[in-house]
């Protein structure tokens, strides 16, 4: 099964509603409900990154028997350090967003704790794709 | 702990869900006015404590299986929020505690807290 939501860049009120989508069709499928968390923190950081700085772009979940992967994919600034954007703390997010009680830099690297695996691939100046995978079983489970 | 007996602790007032709230039971507590920290820290099952109002922090909690969220100092939130919630069936609550207060009187009466695991610099857990 694949679910595919296109984000709009700034909208801050329809912002998480992607990500409440994949969850409920995961709930619906019968996934385990510690996997439908972690899928859903996944999808949120990440929805919420293309939200507040990709100007928007495209929130991909690909389902099958063994797994979950999402997958966003954007034409916004890009990444420049990628070790850099995965510490905690280390953040670009403007005034308006730390307002509304985001952009803490703790996205990349929670979205990292919840994924089995993940892939990030950034060019500076034309997007990033971001792919992170869960596995139903047979993979260690993240300690958060 | 019953999420209503929690409403009567703070002298609180339910925004929606109130209805719900006798049945519904919060295993943790967490306080934050960072979503960011709420979306890395809290349990399923823990009543979110916060200051913010806008819409994402009915998102957040419909993310992390956060069953009811209270607002603290008096905040309210928009329509809008109010809306999602009753949706989702997450029941709000408004009190005029502080974060501090809040958070003091349920641990107090034996509502847990959510543990931080250990991390290095660099955001490696151990």
């Amino acid at each position: 099964m694949v679910l595919d939501f296109p984000v709009e860049g700034e909208d801050f009120l329809a912002a998480g509603e992607a990500s409440s989508s994949v969850k409920d069709t995961l709930k619906m499928l019968g996934v385990p409900s510690s996997i439908c968390r972690r899928a859903a923190i996944i999808t949120y950081e990440a929805e919420m990154n293309l939200v507040i700085h990709a100007g928007g772009g495209m929130l991909r979940a690909r389902i099958d028997e063994e797994k979950v992967v999402l997958v966003t994919e954007d034409q916004g600034p890009g990444i420049a350090d990628i070790d850099q954007a995965m510490r905690e703390g280390y953040s670009t997010a403007s005034d308006q967003v730390r307002e509304m009680g985001f952009g803490a830099g703790m996205g990349l690297p929670n979205i990292k704790r919840n994924a089995d695996r993940l892939d990030i691939e950034s060019t500076v100046g034309q997007g990033t794709i971001l792919t992170a995978s869960i596995y139903f079983v047979g993979e260690p489970q993240p300690s958060a | 702990m019953k999420v209503q007996e929690i409403g009567a602790i703070l002298e609180g007032e339910f925004l929606c869900g109130g209805e719900w709230a006798e049945n519904m039971d919060v295993d943790f507590g967490y306080a934050a006015d960072l979503m960011s920290d709420v979306l890395a820290f809290a349990r399923a099952g823990s009543m979110l404590i916060t200051g913010l109002t806008n819409i994402q922090i009915v998102r957040t909690a419909q993310m992390m299986d956060i069953p009811a969220v209270v607002f603290v100092r008096g905040k309210r939130p928009q329509e809008d929020t109010v809306r999602l919630a009753a949706q989702s069936r997450i029941p709000l609550l408004v009190t005029m505690k502080s974060m501090y207060e809040t958070s003091g009187v349920l641990f107090a009466a034996g509502l847990p807290a959510c543990i931080i695991p250990h991390r290095e610099a660099g955001g490696e857990e151990h």
